[in-house]
């Protein structure tokens, strides 16, 4: 076999040895692209302590909503909690989770720069509002920034159309949204995908994400919350 | 009995006038969201969306939703020729990085600066989200508000400060209201139109920053909404 072998029978075999206190990024936007049968498959794991980066914090008992209801996560960072995300917000109201809300743009570009190496960088959004708070303030070019640090995690947990064998992956429609990103900032990124075909199969034109940013891949009919 | 303002859907077809033919525009939720449905007729506009589509045509027909293929608001889109996916960075250095043309949110007050809060009430339950807004705000070449003139308990939206937390410092441009439209200027706040029947001085009486016009103000063109 001239390649690792990254396909796992199950989603659970795919998440046996994460930990309690994990890192995991989830990927995921308006109820599409979301890999939910990886989270399902954490919760049955059971795992606690998580801390999780996600754009929204679950869509009733979907999406990470499933965690909040088990109580596996103890803290966020989120862009957009979102009115679905019932436990979570039940949680949050009630002191027992902790948040940090980035902005959405942020929020990409802080997993970008961890994905590229980049430690931290200066950016204009948030400067003069509560985003700001703790963070060193300059001026470049005339313009006020703020310094912002990368973000990394664990785990990556991104959700896919189509995977080779090698893992290269194709996305479909706006269901792409964070997985590109998140697939680079995972020390470990598992992608749940519809399909798998040969290596080759693909046309290189079309792939989005490289194989190098996949490490495991795991077919599974996509669940999607509405 | 106080005099009728503007609708909702009024407010949102008088900002679709602001929009140039071929413009790139990206909409927030609430009424910005409905303002699609009143582009001028001939004038083709390109919808953006933080999830990675440039070129959205109108919401899906009943029984022809893909839940891939949605906006930010996680409502089911069509695409028009032309349209695009990417990924969420990607959609963030569009907004960001100022490449797009009009960006229309809603907002809670704007101040006479053009400071804008729009993300959360004080004191309110539940975390709040930021969402996109900041990212937009920052980036935006030409950023329009579209709300009500008063809040519901009758107090000023726009205000000679904001009170409530911030989203952007001096990002707003225009303001579109129930009562008026607005320009922020360097030399403050200037009134462009009033709703019919209502007089330059009662739309300041409605407002706590100091409006400046000259001669007649014309009125808002009012268009026939559903």
């Amino acid at each position: 076999m001239a390649h690792k072998e990254k396909l796992f029978p199950t989603t659970d075999a795919a998440v046996a040895d994460i930990s309690d206190g994990a890192t995991i990024l989830f990927g995921g936007f308006g109820g599409a692209g979301f890999p939910n049968n990886l989270i399902q498959a954490l919760a049955r794991r059971g795992v606690k302590d998580l801390k999780i980066i996600s754009n929204n914090c679950g869509t009733g008992d979907g999406e990470a909503g499933i965690l909040f209801k088990n109580r596996q996560i103890r803290s966020v960072i989120s862009a957009f909690p979102g009115p679905g995300a019932k436990y979570f917000q039940e949680q949050y109201d009630a002191g027992l989770i902790e948040l940090e809300l980035v902005p959405q743009g942020i929020l990409c570009e802080r997993m970008r720069a961890f994905g590229a190496g980049i430690p931290a960088f200066y950016s204009p959004v948030g400067v003069g509002t509560e985003v700001a708070r703790g963070k060193e303030e300059r001026v470049i070019e005339g313009k006020r920034v703020i310094l912002e640090k990368a973000l990394g995690a664990d785990f990556a947990f991104i959700k896919a159309d189509t995977a080779d064998k090698l893992g290269n992956l194709v996305y479909r429609e706006a269901a792409r949204n964070f997985n590109p990103v998140m697939a680079t900032a995972g020390k470990t990124t598992i992608v749940e995908v519809e399909k798998v075909v040969e290596v080759g199969e693909l046309d290189p034109e079309s792939i989005v994400t490289p194989f190098v940013f996949v490490d495991r891949i795991v077919v599974a009919k996509g669940l999607r919350y509405v | 009995m106080s005099k009728p303002r503007l609708t909702r859907e009024q407010i949102a077809a008088r900002a679709a006038l602001e929009l140039p033919d071929g413009a790139c525009v990206n909409l927030g939720w609430g009424i910005p969201n409905l303002t699609a449905a009143y582009v001028p007729a001939g004038r083709t506009i390109y919808f953006h969306s933080e999830n990675g589509i440039l070129g959205m045509g109108p919401r899906a027909k009943s029984g022809e939703e893909d839940y891939d293929l949605v906006d930010a608001m996680k409502i089911p889109v069509t695409l028009v020729p032309g349209a695009s996916f990417f990924s969420q960075v990607d959609a963030h250095v569009m907004t960001r990085g100022g490449h797009l043309d009009v960006c229309i949110l809603g907002g809670l007050q704007v101040s006479e600066k053009g400071d804008l809060a729009n993300w959360r009430v004080p004191g309110a339950k539940g975390a709040g989200g930021i969402g996109g807004a900041m990212d937009i705000s920052v980036g935006a070449e030409r950023l329009i508000v579209t709300m009500e003139h008063n809040a519901k308990d009758g107090s000023a939206k726009v205000v000679k400060q904001c009170t409530y937390p911030l989203t952007a410092i001096e990002c707003v441009r225009t303001i579109i209201t129930d009562l008026a439209v607005i320009d922020v200027t360097p030399q403050g706040l200037v009134l462009r139109e009033v709703a019919p029947g209502f007089s330059p001085r009662e739309v300041q009486a409605a407002t706590e920053a100091e409006l400046s016009w000259s001669g007649k103000v014309p009125e808002i063109p009012v268009a026939k909404t559903a």
